[in-house]
């Protein structure tokens, strides 16, 4: 998984049917440092999430897993809203 | 499976039912010489590491997914073992692995 921030969100009228009802955010991955890192992407969310929160998502097969027994084609999937994180 | 070191703790409350009760921990990778390799990473805990210790990493869904003990849970990334000492034979390496 990796930490990223929401600076968006994606409507999209036309869809795969399985993604009907399911939000779409725009993500920025971060660093623990919270400094940008690679490309923003868009991923569904499985948490409730909004614009500014800092979340972490997960990448690839397990991105559907949320949605069991729904199998949505997905690639990136919110599936945790961060509190706070604390380095050593 | 990588190496990598324990960076940092990560707190969740709201999160996807299936990682309820998982433990959330910053990892960065780390190549053959200890130098950092990469992104840091979340990973699931299932061997009790904490900051600072050098782990062994899966960065694969289905292994991921056993460590936590769930099935189909939604992880990718998950520390299986805490490392005592990694042994390098030097006669053996690539010519180009320095360490």
């Amino acid at each position: 998984m990796q930490i990223a921030r929401v600076v968006g969100d994606v409507v999209a009228t036309i869809k795969a049917a399985e993604l009907e009802g399911h939000k779409l955010l725009v993500l920025q991955p971060v660093m623990p440092d919270r400094s940008a890192v690679g490309r923003m992407l868009v991923a569904v969310d499985s948490t409730g999430a909004g614009v500014g929160e800092h979340v972490f998502f997960v990448r690839g097969k397990e991105a559907s897993f949320p949605f069991l027994p729904a199998a949505p084609p997905v690639d990136a999937c919110v599936v945790g809203i961060v509190d706070h994180w604390d380095l050593g | 499976m990588q190496i990598g070191r324990v960076i940092g703790t990560l707190v969740s409350t709201q999160k996807h039912r299936k990682l309820d009760g998982a433990k959330l921990l910053l990892v960065q990778p780390l190549a053959l010489d200890d130098t950092a390799r990469g992104v840091p990473l979340l990973a699931i805990d299932s061997v009790g590491a904490g900051v600072g210790e050098k782990v062994l990493l899966v960065i694969e869904g289905r292994a991921a997914g056993e460590a936590l003990r769930r099935k189909a849970a939604p992880v990718d990334a998950a520390i299986i073992g805490i490392v005592d000492t990694v042994t390098l034979h030097e006669g053996t390496l690539p010519a180009e692995v320095k360490v």
